[in-house]
């Protein structure tokens, strides 16, 4: 080898300039064809949150019906219902995030391989909040219904209407936006920190990472 | 972009790991300078460092001392954005295991840089003639799409990590010939980090890694004559 010249500092930087931001568009239209491509896995990680939530709204669904509380079997009934709302919580929780994370981190050599590709950080960030978003949200609402349509049927056939006044529908809407934004929010908190993590890694990291 | 005579420059890299007790100097200052227009192999057996230099020299990890400069650019100096557009624009990255994103077609593969670098291909891909997704192609075909995307934005380097890995004997050659042609016609520079011995046969240059540090750099004209001895396990 020739002996070597020193490096010249260069303040020009050789033309680097900063790399564009794309618009949330872009993002919006990737990931919609991710999950449409995807579509058994993507129904698979979504079973998971709308089996958690359906769960959910099955047991606070029942907590909207009125207790007659002079009969001490319906109140501790009653009671127990609110031990297994907690409990519904925490299976749904534990389902979701276990879907979500799994989804992610099967994807982190894709996530390195677009950084090579010149892909920005936030880009990567924004196709799951907007995956996650979406999945979070359609398969929140749809096992809201499921819960609360089971648990109405039920009550149907061993109580007739019974119970299912002014309030009840008042109190249905006010849980199917409580079950809606816990399911967006744990979706959300479960896709996006990971992917965040993995779009922060040095591309061969992400790249190397084996599930 | 200017004409610097090196495109790719190396000064006292040192990548350490550190396991347990155990420090491992994958890289331990590695000088080397790469001419515009070369075709490099960088050879070496597993856990020479090999792999390592080549991920500091694309800007895939970063090294604990010393730089790498870019178009006389020192990489440390850059952002995040600026990493990013010297990925986008100037490097053309090509795997071993080819790393098409499985959701596109292998249009949409090819033309996943240019989105990264704005410009707008939604009519390009409506018109575009390849649906296929990379799980309907060959490992051939899959490397083929690979080096199409990482051609994409006119980089002035190709990286390529064992290209021919994943490949049989015959599809491989055809991938070196196909960036050998990239090279000499397009005077693209081409660095590959391989086991290949039918890499060599191409390369203007070969560089040695091993423990780390450059064992030696055999320029083109010094090759040939050693071929057999190669195969004879030298290294």
């Amino acid at each position: 080898m020739s002996a070597r010249q020193p490096v010249k500092p260069s303040d020009t930087k050789g033309g680097i300039q900063k790399q564009i931001q794309l618009p949330f568009k872009k993002a919006w239209q990737i990931s919609l064809q991710g999950i449409r491509i995807r579509w058994m896995r993507s129904l698979i990680t979504a079973s998971g949150i709308f089996l958690g939530i359906a769960f959910f709204s099955f047991v606070r669904t029942a907590g909207l019906f009125p207790v007659d509380m002079s009969d001490k079997e319906a109140v501790a009934a009653a009671n127990r219902q609110s031990w297994l709302a907690i409990m519904a919580l925490l299976v749904c929780f534990v389902g979701i995030m276990n879907a979500m994370l799994m989804s992610v981190t099967e994807r982190f050599k894709e996530i390195g391989t677009m950084k090579c590709l010149g892909a920005l950080d936030n880009f990567v960030v924004k196709l799951f909040f907007i995956e996650a978003g979406l999945m979070g949200t359609l398969a929140s609402l749809f096992g809201w219904v499921l819960g609360w349509l089971i648990m109405v049927l039920l009550h149907l056939a061993t109580k007739g209407i019974e119970g299912m006044a002014t309030s009840f529908w008042a109190g249905s809407l006010r849980e199917l936006v409580l079950s809606v934004a816990i399911g967006v929010v744990i979706t959300l908190l479960a896709a996006v920190p990971p992917a965040r993590r993995a779009a922060k890694m040095p591309p061969v990291a992400a790249l190397r990472s084996e599930i | 972009m200017s004409a610097h005579e090196y495109v790719v420059r190396t000064k006292g890299l040192v990548k350490i790991y550190t396991m347990g007790d155990e420090v491992l100097r994958a890289l331990n200052g590695v000088d080397l300078d790469i001419r515009r227009g070369e075709y490099i192999s960088i050879m070496g057996p597993s856990g020479s460092g090999k792999s390592t230099l080549f991920n500091a020299i694309g800007g895939m990890d970063r090294p604990d001392e010393g730089s790498v400069f870019i178009n006389d650019v020192d990489m440390a100096q850059l952002d995040a954005r600026e990493l990013a557009y010297l990925r986008c624009h100037t490097i053309g990255y090509i795997f071993q295991t080819f790393n098409l994103i499985p959701v596109m077609t292998a249009l949409e593969n090819v033309t996943l840089p240019t989105v990264f670098a704005g410009i707008s291909t939604d009519e390009g891909i409506e018109r575009g003639m390849d649906h296929h997704r990379p799980s309907q192609l060959s490992g051939g075909q899959q490397q083929r799409v690979a080096i199409a995307r990482a051609l994409a934005n006119n980089p002035s380097i190709i990286l390529a990590d064992e290209p021919t890995g994943n490949l049989d004997l015959k599809t491989g050659e055809e991938i070196i010939e196909l960036l050998r042609q990239l090279n000499r016609d397009h005077g693209v520079t081409v660095i590959s980090a391989t086991h290949d011995y039918k890499m060599v046969n191409v390369s203007d240059r070969v560089v040695w890694i091993r423990d780390g540090v450059i064992a030696k750099i055999e320029e083109r004209a010094n090759i040939d004559l050693q071929i057999g001895q190669m195969h004879g396990g030298d290294f």
